[in-house]
């Protein structure tokens, strides 16, 4: 038997080692780094920059046209109604941002811009779209912004709660697309544990206020506001005096009583727990003492509004999702629309998002698209396709006119709305970088996400479930943006995981460099001024290196990137 | 003026600031070679004195995770429920506190002690807004706690934030339905830097940036939008101009306790706590005006009379430390000192050895802006029946959450009934409850 002198062993072991360590390292860094040809724009390899640029096949079903061609009349008749004249159309690469920020909660990358480009310039966003929706970044952002309409932020009671299971099992109902109604349907009636059915968590998130039972008062409080787009809150306690809360209709308004509260609170009083068996569905067992009576009553469980449509028979629970997911309950649908529009454009399309008063007037757009969803098995992605494919959601948020509040109260031009906190944190880590950062990005590149991501929107401030309110800036986070550990992580160069380091070593010339930070960060090409501006910068730079360094920390700086626009 | 336009202006400047720093602009317009940056730079410069009539101003020492009452304020020793603390004479007549806080019993007549706060939220994140808002959690508003609600009675500037939350531990005063302007500004230990507040590049590279982003990127974003995009809606230069005051303005001295002498650093404690609440003192000197400071290690479900003690060793030099300094440097009159947690721990020891959630009377202790000196309210019975249906019948001249707001808005000289708007119009009052008549000075 041959005898290897122990160097010889040595150097084999240690060469194992270093493969090892190489093949680790290589397989955490996989993905990082776009290819030349991609940054420059030059498409060598067309099949590969198709895999993600060819549509998925169509599974809109019927088409939308019809539909959307309603709205846009509905749209384009307010604005002649209200003497508005409206901005021209935007342009793709602002529509497609518009999207990006809706779906997955930032922008477009470099990457994926590059590949929209190989594509005819007609099909671009409706691409995009499909990717998106196809896309696991969408479920996962879009669980997390249910979540909160849902079930809220609080951490609850770790004994009986378990919000991360419940965000991931709306993750997988966004992931095969289940049918709106049913989701609801699951949501309301859910039995057993809550570590075995997330659904359950929809319950048990309120057992932290009711000694370890199901809160009937908070369970009618969300359901009226998320499923019913009503917020009759201040029921629970007095009637409405104050002429806010009507529950007949324009032409038969109602005053909205204590009882109207407590009967849609009865319901819940049937989740029962069970022990081990966690949540199970008993009887209504509810008493109430209303405002001025002496006694407390018997609540029996009904509903505030078209009593005709609920059930007679069956569980107390399944009865009200019936009712609530009935087709002629169209202010049912209608907060299923206001949700998906407000997380669109990132505002309501009226005063709130949880809050369409029966009585009152509401954009025509509302009821077309509520009953249209309707008409289409409460398909959530088509009801996405129709609001995308909107005049509204396609304007220019500019225009040679002079744009007044007024003209973005009735989507005569895209509203501005400021960036929640984690889609800054999502748009200023995908500016960074120039390939998309999805689950498919190395592990070293997901972690560095979702650490700095969460630290971001701690220091940032989290709105919480407060979704849509416009909160003005704060002295933090200017702070943080403009001296804070994450930009500057993101700025200084570094070969493997920033765009000011591919920029520096790939781009043709300075003008290359300029229009590429931009596409990056603004997902737009610069004006002429901006990239004379910039490419002289550059040019006079001693250290063009820190220049763009400089030109990135200055985007990342800046409201268009904070922005929807 | 709706409220959220008021919260968007008031935080960073008021119309005197606009008009000078107009009248500045309007003088650098005659040359060009008036960079941005400079303009930016004669503003915060002609902003740096600060009014010395500075307002009235609140320092919470919170003290996170729920603290013993029976281990801190309001002993019981010898009983059933009373553990292993003893009761120690303070400088009160007739008042003893926790032989765990010796230091704090010297400073007693300093202060009035409230022995009987009920609430009705027994879960930490719950109580916690509670106690630092006033209201309990409501799925349809988000309530301001009780800096923002000050900050925003009184809009008088300083060049660094003036809410201001040290070690905030998850729960920093939050601004509510008066917008995200009003959040406190949140720093760590005070023996390291202020965070985000130096800059990573050399000055002159970092205005060049600064520049650049105004005078190029900003000014083309406005271009066809909405008429006045700056003012009515981004604020993001207006913002940007506070950040940059605070970055060069003196009074960041006041974060850096380390220019105090060994001496004073020594007598709060070498903790985090003990240096926050001498870099609130110093912070209220330069117009912050609510800075709260957390201490927390209070959840004592197991051991209960180790880990209260352990948290005491913090709170007793820190808090006793504080009162001195306020008082020698004649600022206890403007300044309003409190002490407590988001409810207190049961009187009944459990199988652990530990104390679980109690708020059906725990204590909270006040000092300064008109507080009575030495003033007691309330009490806890030494031998608590402890009926569930009834828990109410141990506890004498009991206050509500409510209560307490009203007497931190009264001490400060704010209208605590008076209706704020919410952003959806919805009236809404500063605080429900009444001030604690028996602890204010008349």
């Amino acid at each position: 038997m041959i005898r290897l002198p122990k160097v010889a062993i040595a150097s084999l072991r240690w060469s194992w080692f270093a493969l090892l360590v190489l093949l680790t390292f290589g397989y955490l860094v996989a993905g990082l780094s776009g290819s030349r040809q991609r940054l420059t724009g030059v498409a060598s390899d067309s099949k590969a920059v198709a895999s993600k640029s060819v549509p998925i096949v169509n599974k809109n079903g019927p088409s939308i046209l019809s539909s959307v061609q309603k709205v846009n009349t509905d749209w384009n008749q307010t604005l002649a109604n209200q003497g508005l004249d409206h901005a021209n159309p935007a342009n793709w690469l602002t529509v497609c941002r518009r999207l990006s920020l809706a779906l997955v909660g930032n922008g477009l990358s470099l990457e994926e811009i590059r590949a929209l480009e190989q594509i005819q310039e007609s099909k671009r966003e409706r691409v995009h779209l499909e990717n998106l929706l196809q896309d696991q970044r969408f479920h996962h952002y879009w669980a997390e912004r249910w979540s909160r309409f849902l079930v809220g932020t609080d951490g609850g009671q770790f004994i009986a709660y378990r919000r991360r299971r419940f965000r991931i099992w709306l993750a997988e109902v966004f992931a095969a697309n289940e049918r709106y109604d049913r989701m609801v349907r699951e949501l309301l009636t859910a039995e057993g544990l809550w570590t075995d059915k997330p659904q359950v968590n929809f319950v048990t998130a309120t057992f932290d206020s009711n000694d370890g039972s199901a809160d009937p008062i908070r369970l009618a409080a969300r359901t009226s506001r998320v499923f019913l787009g009503l917020r009759i809150d201040c029921l629970q306690c007095h009637n409405d005096f104050l002429g806010n809360v009507n529950l007949g209709d324009e032409q038969e308004p109602r005053e909205g009583m204590q009882q109207d509260f407590h009967e849609l609170a009865a319901f819940f009083t049937s989740a029962k727990t069970n022990g081990l068996q966690g949540v199970r569905d008993g009887v209504v067992d509810y008493s109430y003492k209303y405002l001025n009576d002496e006694q407390e009553t018997d609540v029996q469980a009904g509903v505030p509004f078209l009593p005709e449509l609920l059930p007679e028979k069956g569980k107390p629970r399944a009865r009200l999702a019936a009712w609530v997911t009935h087709p002629e309950n169209i202010q049912a649908a209608r907060a299923a629309v206001s949700h998906v529009w407000a997380l669109m454009f990132g505002r309501s399309m009226g005063e709130t998002v949880d809050n369409l008063p029966l009585d009152e007037f509401s954009h025509p757009m509302m009821d077309t698209i509520a009953r249209d969803f309707v008409a289409h098995g409460f398909n959530m992605r088509r009801l996405i396709r129709v609001i995308a494919a909107s005049e509204a959601f396609r304007v220019d948020s500019r225009s040679e006119f002079e744009i007044t509040p007024e003209h973005e109260l009735n989507f005569a031009v895209f509203p501005l709305v400021r960036l929640r906190p984690e889609q800054v944190a999502g748009s200023i880590i995908q500016a960074a970088r120039i390939k998309t950062t999805d689950r498919d990005s190395s592990f070293v590149l997901q972690l560095q996400t979702m650490t700095g991501t969460n630290d971001f929107v701690t220091q940032y401030g989290d709105v919480g479930e407060d979704e849509f309110n416009s909160d003005s800036i704060t002295i933090t986070q200017r702070l943080l943006m403009m001296n804070g550990s994450l930009l500057r992580e993101l700025v200084e160069a570094n070969p493997i995981l920033n765009t000011s380091s591919h920029v520096g070593m790939f781009a043709r010339d300075s003008a290359h460099a300029v229009e590429t930070v931009y596409l990056s960060a603004f997902n737009r090409y610069p004006t002429p001024a901006e990239k004379k501006h910039f490419v002289s910068r550059i040019d006079c730079s001693e250290d063009s290196g820190k220049a763009i360094e400089d030109l990135v920390w200055i985007l990342l700086n800046s409201s268009e990137l904070a922005w929807n626009h | 003026m709706s409220l959220q336009e008021q919260s968007n202006q008031s935080q960073f400047c008021d119309r005197r600031t606009h008009l000078s720093r107009r009248t500045l602009l309007g003088a650098g317009g005659g040359g060009i070679l008036m960079s941005s940056i400079a303009r930016r730079l004669a503003w915060a410069d002609e902003q740096g004195v600060t009014d010395p009539a500075r307002p009235k101003s609140v320092i919470l020492l919170w003290l996170g995770g729920g603290p013993s009452q029976l281990e801190t304020f309001d002993p019981h020793p010898g009983g059933v429920y009373g553990g292993d603390t003893s009761a120690i004479p303070t400088s009160v007549n007739g008042l003893q506190i926790s032989d765990l806080l010796p230091q704090t019993a010297e400073q007693m007549h300093l202060t009035s002690l409230v022995r009987s706060v009920t609430s009705k939220e027994g879960d930490h994140e719950r109580a916690v807004y509670n106690i630092k808002t006033g209201y309990r959690p409501d799925p349809t508003l988000k309530h301001p706690s009780v800096g923002a609600v000050l900050c925003h009675a009184d809009q008088a500037g300083a060049d660094i934030p003036r809410h201001i939350s040290i070690v905030p531990n998850g729960s920093p005063g939050r601004g509510g339905y008066l917008g995200a302007a009003y959040d406190a500004f949140k720093i760590y230990d005070p023996a390291q830097p202020v965070p985000d507040i130096r800059r990573s590049v050399p000055e002159s590279r970092f205005d060049q940036r600064v520049a650049d982003l105004f005078d190029v990127v900003e000014s083309e974003f406005q271009r066809g939008r909405l008429r006045h995009l700056e003012s009515k809606r981004t604020l993001h230069q207006t913002a940007t101009d506070a950040a940059l005051r605070m970055m060069s303005s003196q009074q960041l001295d006041a974060f850096d306790v380390s220019s105090e002498s060994k001496e004073v650093r020594d007598s709060f404690g070498d903790s985090a706590f003990g240096r926050g609440a001498l870099a609130a003192s110093r912070l209220v000197e330069v117009g912050a005006r609510c800075v709260e400071v957390t201490l927390g290690g209070w959840d004592s479900h197991i051991t209960n009379h180790s880990l209260q003690s352990s948290a005491c060793g913090k709170l007793d030099p820190a808090l006793s430390a504080l009162l001195r300094r306020l008082e020698e440097r004649d600022l206890l009159d403007s300044t309003l000192v409190i002490c407590g947690g988001e409810f207190g721990r049961t009187p009944r020891i459990n199988p652990a050895e530990g104390r679980d959630h109690w708020p059906h009377g725990f204590s909270a202790l006040f000092a300064g802006c008109g507080i009575r000196r030495g003033g007691i309210h309330g009490a806890t019975a030494a031998k608590p029946t402890l009926d569930p249906e009834n828990p109410m019948a141990d506890i004498t001249d009991a206050v509500s959450v409510g209560d307490l707001h009203a007497t931190i808005l009264s001490a400060l000289g704010v209208d605590y009934e008076e209706e704020l708007e919410t952003p959806i119009g919805r009236p809404m009052k500063r605080c429900e409850g009444k001030p604690i008549e028996a602890i204010l000075d008349v």
